[in-house]
């Protein structure tokens, strides 16, 4: 039994590798590019569409509600790797019904591969929105000696974000593969429908933690004009350290 | 090592891959699509509402002309129908003038008939009256009704009473010409004798006499000075004839007159029967 599908190596030349994370994570990969590729092929702009049309554009405007409800003025900016977020950690749980199938984000590298992406991606989108004076005000507030705290919060939260993805993907795996040694009928199937579950639960959590984390480095919380009428225009999100 | 650096750059990579490929495939596309779609029914929805605008636009238009034709044809139709009724008046009037020009043809016929019948009643009753009574006055004596008339003027002229005498006999003197008698009939000479004989009689003198012809006093004889007249004919008698037979036929008319004298009549009937 290994902890992690990064043991499981299929090729190994000196410091390269290829691992069942890096190949699962292609296979994932492929399947999203090319079902994309396929479904908005030939697109309609009509009162007809086709179901996969449909289910794109659900998805896709999900998101898009998701990133504005969480207080970005543009989605659209974001949509791209926050909605790629998502959809990976989401699909690394659904494949899980694959027999033989191990999910990337059981791998800690994974995880943290995709952390430190949120953790660049953050003063990124910070600095383009703010400037880079006004984000490293952000800071010093409510006052300078919040500094080190606010430094430590930003690294604490990287590493919580990994940690809890890896800790649920992986337990997931593990829960099933001691199950399937104690009592191999039945159980399984209801933890393996439950592990769907939490998956889907922990792409939405690492998305939403993403999101506010961006929302709150840039600070351009205004709601958008659809969901704006009963709510403040201006509405202020902290940024939470972690979870 | 739970951590492999070289897999934490590896899936680094990969994200950013898959992110480019997404973005590029996926939500591109779809907002793309979903945009198009957006402001093809924004367009559709304008479309509709200015083809609602217009229709309105239409709407009150034709309502306008509707309203515009209700007022004309009800204009129409007053006209018509005043039209109608002043050609009915004329009409009416036309008839009524007809008719009352009709009745006054008709009244003027009866008259005109009436007139005829009176005539020719008034011509036959002379005749009649004067047969009678020269039938009558031939039964009742031996001499000519010319002489009876001849007689009647005698006895006239002796019956005067003073007054009408002496007016007369004043009458006579003053006369510058002869005393005119006039007669329907020529009188025989022994007449003549005997009505100079009266006239000399009665007023004690010798009168001239001058005997003239007169058809128009029918049957009679009339003696005249220049302010004085003696008259007898049956002239008189026939006016007043003709005068109880033209109040007859005028009365003629009335149907209650001809009703009340109806029973009359066919009273007399069987009494004419009986004798």
């Amino acid at each position: 039994m290994h902890l992690s599908p990064d043991e499981i190596i299929f090729w190994q030349h000196g410091y390269f590798k290829l691992n069942a994370t890096i190949v699962f994570t292609w296979m994932l990969m492929f399947v999203l590019a090319v079902g994309s590729k396929l479904v908005t092929r030939k697109l309609s702009t009509g009162l007809k569409r086709s179901r996969w049309q449909n289910l794109l554009e659900i998805i896709v405007t999900a998101i898009n509600r998701q990133i504005s409800e969480v207080g970005l003025r543009r989605p659209e900016k974001y949509l791209g790797f926050l909605g790629s977020l998502f959809l990976f950690v989401a699909s690394a749980s659904v494949f899980t019904i694959v027999p033989g199938y191990e999910p990337p984000t059981g791998s800690l590298s994974t995880t943290a591969a995709l952390a430190i992406c949120v953790f660049v991606a953050v003063p990124l989108f910070g600095i383009k929105d703010r400037g880079l004076g006004g984000y490293l005000k952000a800071y010093l507030k409510p006052t300078f000696i919040m500094l080190p705290f606010n430094i430590i919060g930003e690294l604490s939260r990287t590493l919580a974000l990994a940690v809890r993805l890896f800790g649920n993907m992986m337990s997931g795996t593990m829960i099933l593969a001691i199950l399937l040694t104690v009592t191999p009928f039945v159980f399984p199937v209801v933890m393996s429908a439950f592990g769907l579950l939490t998956g889907m639960v922990q792409a939405y959590i690492f998305f939403v933690l993403a999101t506010v984390y961006i929302a709150a480095a840039t600070h351009t919380h205004s709601l958008p004009p659809e969901d704006g009428a009963g709510a403040a225009p201006e509405t202020k999100t902290e940024a939470k350290p972690g979870k | 090592m739970l951590i492999d650096w070289f897999t934490v750059g590896a899936q680094v990579l990969n994200f950013l891959i898959l992110a480019w490929l997404l973005k590029r495939f996926l939500y591109q596309p779809i907002l793309d699509a979903i945009d198009a779609r957006e402001k093809r029914i924004a367009k559709e929805l304008a479309d509709a509402d200015a083809k609602r605008t217009e229709a309105r636009k239409e709407l009150d238009e034709f309502q306008r002309r509707i309203k515009a034709f209700d007022l004309q044809r009800s204009e129409l139709l007053g006209n018509v129908i005043d039209e109608a009724n002043a050609e009915r008046q004329r009409l009416l009037d036309d008839v009524r003038q007809s008719v009352d020009a009709l009745a006054a043809k008709r009244r003027e016929a009866l008259r005109s008939e009436q007139r005829i019948l009176n005539e020719a009643l008034r011509s036959r009753a002379r005749e009649e009256v004067f047969a009678i009574a020269r039938k009558t006055l031939a039964d009742l004596a031996s001499i000519s009704l010319e002489e009876r008339i001849g007689e009647v003027l005698i006895r006239r002229l002796r019956g005067l009473d003073a007054a009408a005498k002496a007016s007369m006999g004043e009458a006579l003197s003053r006369a510058s010409g002869p005393v005119l008698v006039r007669s329907a009939f020529d009188l025989p000479d022994a007449q003549r004798a005997a009505i100079r004989n009266a006239l000399n009689e009665s007023f004690s003198a010798d009168v001239k006499v001058r005997f003239e012809t007169a058809p128009d006093l029918v049957s009679g004889i009339e003696l005249a000075t220049d302010s004085q007249k003696l008259t007898w004919n049956i002239a008189d008698y026939l006016s007043s004839l003709e005068e109880s037979v033209g109040k007859f036929l005028k009365d003629a008319d009335n149907p209650e007159t001809i009703a009340a004298l109806k029973p009359e009549a066919e009273k007399s009937e069987p009494q004419a029967k009986t004798l």
